[in-house]
């Protein structure tokens, strides 16, 4: 099967200022995605990785460079690029009902078709028995489950997630990106994840793209050729894991001088 | 409801009935030891004689329904066009920071200063308590709408964005719920300052209402009939009061503020 192209970056320079200084915080950043691929962004803090992914998801425009999502060029928003975000995805005056089928509200679609779809996705992340549950009275892996489906339920070309588990505590991280590998093995969505946590990157990605700071730009790229589901405790998950440590080393921007006299 | 429920209201009612008879009490000592004449200080007896005859010959009644159908009107027709005015100005920082000092200028104008203008353009009757009614109401809530659109969720508009809403849908299903709480915070305030207003209201060339009872008993001299009107006024603003705060709280649990 030949993998069509589903995003192309190619040459995305930002610039923020800060007090009047300018800070490059994207520099020259390229890369393709097929289509069904899971690629994450792999970088510190800062690195302006989650800036990328607002300028591939249009929050954000680029000073130079482009975007294109399946060959169409990238300027805003759109329902076939869904972002989910750390946290504050859903609206908290509506059930879980009504927050899945948030997406599907406009679309030109049968009402019986809509509620099929928010229903099947609500089956995907296992939350049927909590249809008319408010956010608030969710933990905050449901919440994020919530997100999920609704994302899903759009039935986008593309999911990008910036740290979509770091607010949650480690068994509902490790239950959650289960859920999202599974769901994303029925669907074949294409996913962009951003994430600063390497275990994470390497649980779930096809390929990384480990990110180096000031000015963020795309050090490495690391296909982890390993099928899934993957075992956090094999070697081969912690031989990538190491690989991405020493690549973090090489990268070094960040590294402080350890005397200073 | 609860039994919990059941027996914190209980509680709320043996407080307030507490209350309320400890304010009888010192006002009945008052009168004791001060001594003062019927025409100085009504005891609560004959007050309470007043009340009830005003309830009995109806008189209550025709006047509290006309108070309540100004102040519904002047409520209602200030905070419609708030809360409209209040979302769109929050979604304008330019246009507010030039509306902005305007109202913090006229905010602070007691209602009644405008009361020579409010007879003049709009004459006696219902209108002025209405006018006056609208201005108390009209600040609070157009200030608290700006402020929760203000601080509405980045994620919310950019959730907005993703699901490509034009701009109504935008208004409709996140800015207006999304500040909802605040909005509701306006109310309950302007509730409270414009109940106040009422009686001034009612003051300016009214020929009824609340208002008047009291401009019109004091006028007789009978000093237990204005009493009284200061009771129900009381009354009635504490329960308006209780109302739109259960009304608060309902918001409040439903949009996951407090737990």
């Amino acid at each position: 099967m030949m993998a069509e192209q589903m995003i192309s970056v190619s040459g995305v320079t930002k610039t923020f200022t800060n007090n009047g200084k300018p800070t490059n915080v994207l520099d020259q950043v390229s890369f393709d995605m097929k289509k069904g691929e899971i690629v994450t962004l792999l970088g510190k803090s800062g690195c302006g990785k989650s800036t990328l992914l607002h300028i591939v998801g249009g929050f954000l425009k680029a000073e130079e460079g482009t975007v294109y999502l399946d060959n169409q060029l990238v300027q805003r928003p759109t329902k076939k690029c869904v972002t989910l975000f750390q946290q504050h995805n859903l609206l908290p005056w509506r059930s879980v009902l009504k927050n899945v089928g948030l997406g599907l509200e406009g679309e030109n679609i049968p009402e019986d078709e809509k509620k099929v779809r928010v229903m099947d996705a609500i089956k995907l992340v296992g939350l049927e028995q909590y249809l008319h549950q408010f956010p608030h009275e969710l933990s905050g892996g449901m919440q994020q489950r919530v997100a999920i489906a609704r994302a899903f339920a759009m039935q986008p070309d593309v999911i990008l997630m910036d740290e979509p588990f770091a607010a949650l505590d480690t068994f509902n991280r490790y239950h959650l990106q289960d859920e999202l590998l599974r769901i994303q093995t029925q669907m074949k969505t294409t996913i962009l994840i951003v994430t600063h946590d390497i275990d994470e990157a390497v649980y779930l990605s096809d390929r990384v793209l480990i990110m180096s700071s000031h000015p963020g730009r795309i050090f490495k790229e690391l296909e982890i050729q390993q099928t899934k589901p993957r075992d956090r405790t094999q070697g081969d998950f912690l031989y990538y894991r190491k690989k991405i440590l020493e690549q973090f080393e090489l990268s070094g921007t960040n590294k402080a001088p350890e005397y200073m006299i | 409801m609860g039994r919990r429920e059941l027996m914190n209201l209980g509680k709320k009612i043996l407080n307030f009935s507490i209350g309320m008879l400890i304010l009888l009490l010192v006002w009945q000592i008052i009168k004791i030891i001060g001594d003062y004449p019927e025409a100085l200080l009504p005891s609560p007896v004959n007050v309470a004689h007043t009340i009830i005859e005003m309830i009995v010959d109806g008189t209550l009644l025709v006047h509290l329904q006309v108070s309540l159908g100004r102040f519904a009107a002047g409520y209602l027709l200030a905070i419609i066009p708030a809360v409209i005015l209040g979302m769109l100005l929050g979604r304008m920082p330019r246009i507010w920071q030039i509306v902005d000092p305007i109202i913090q200028v006229l905010r602070p104008v007691s209602p009644i200063a405008w009361s020579p203008f409010i007879v003049l353009w709009f004459g006696i009757g219902n209108m002025p308590a209405i006018v006056i009614i609208f201005i108390a109401a009209f600040f609070p809530v157009l200030l608290t709408t700006v402020a929760g659109v203000k601080k509405v969720d980045k994620n919310y508009l950019k959730i907005a964005e993703n699901m490509e809403m034009n701009r109504l849908e935008l208004m409709v299903k996140i800015i207006f719920p999304a500040a909802f709480p605040s909005i509701v915070s306006g109310l309950h305030l302007a509730l409270g300052s414009a109940w106040i207003f009422l009686v001034a209201g009612e003051m300016v060339g009214a020929q009824s209402g609340l208002g008047f009872l009291i401009v019109d008993a004091r006028n007789t001299l009978n000093l237990s009939g204005v009493l009284a009107g200061i009771i129900f006024i009381g009354l009635l603003g504490f329960i308006l009061d209780r109302l739109i705060s259960l009304f608060e709280r309902w918001v409040g649990s439903h949009w996951g503020i407090s737990s």
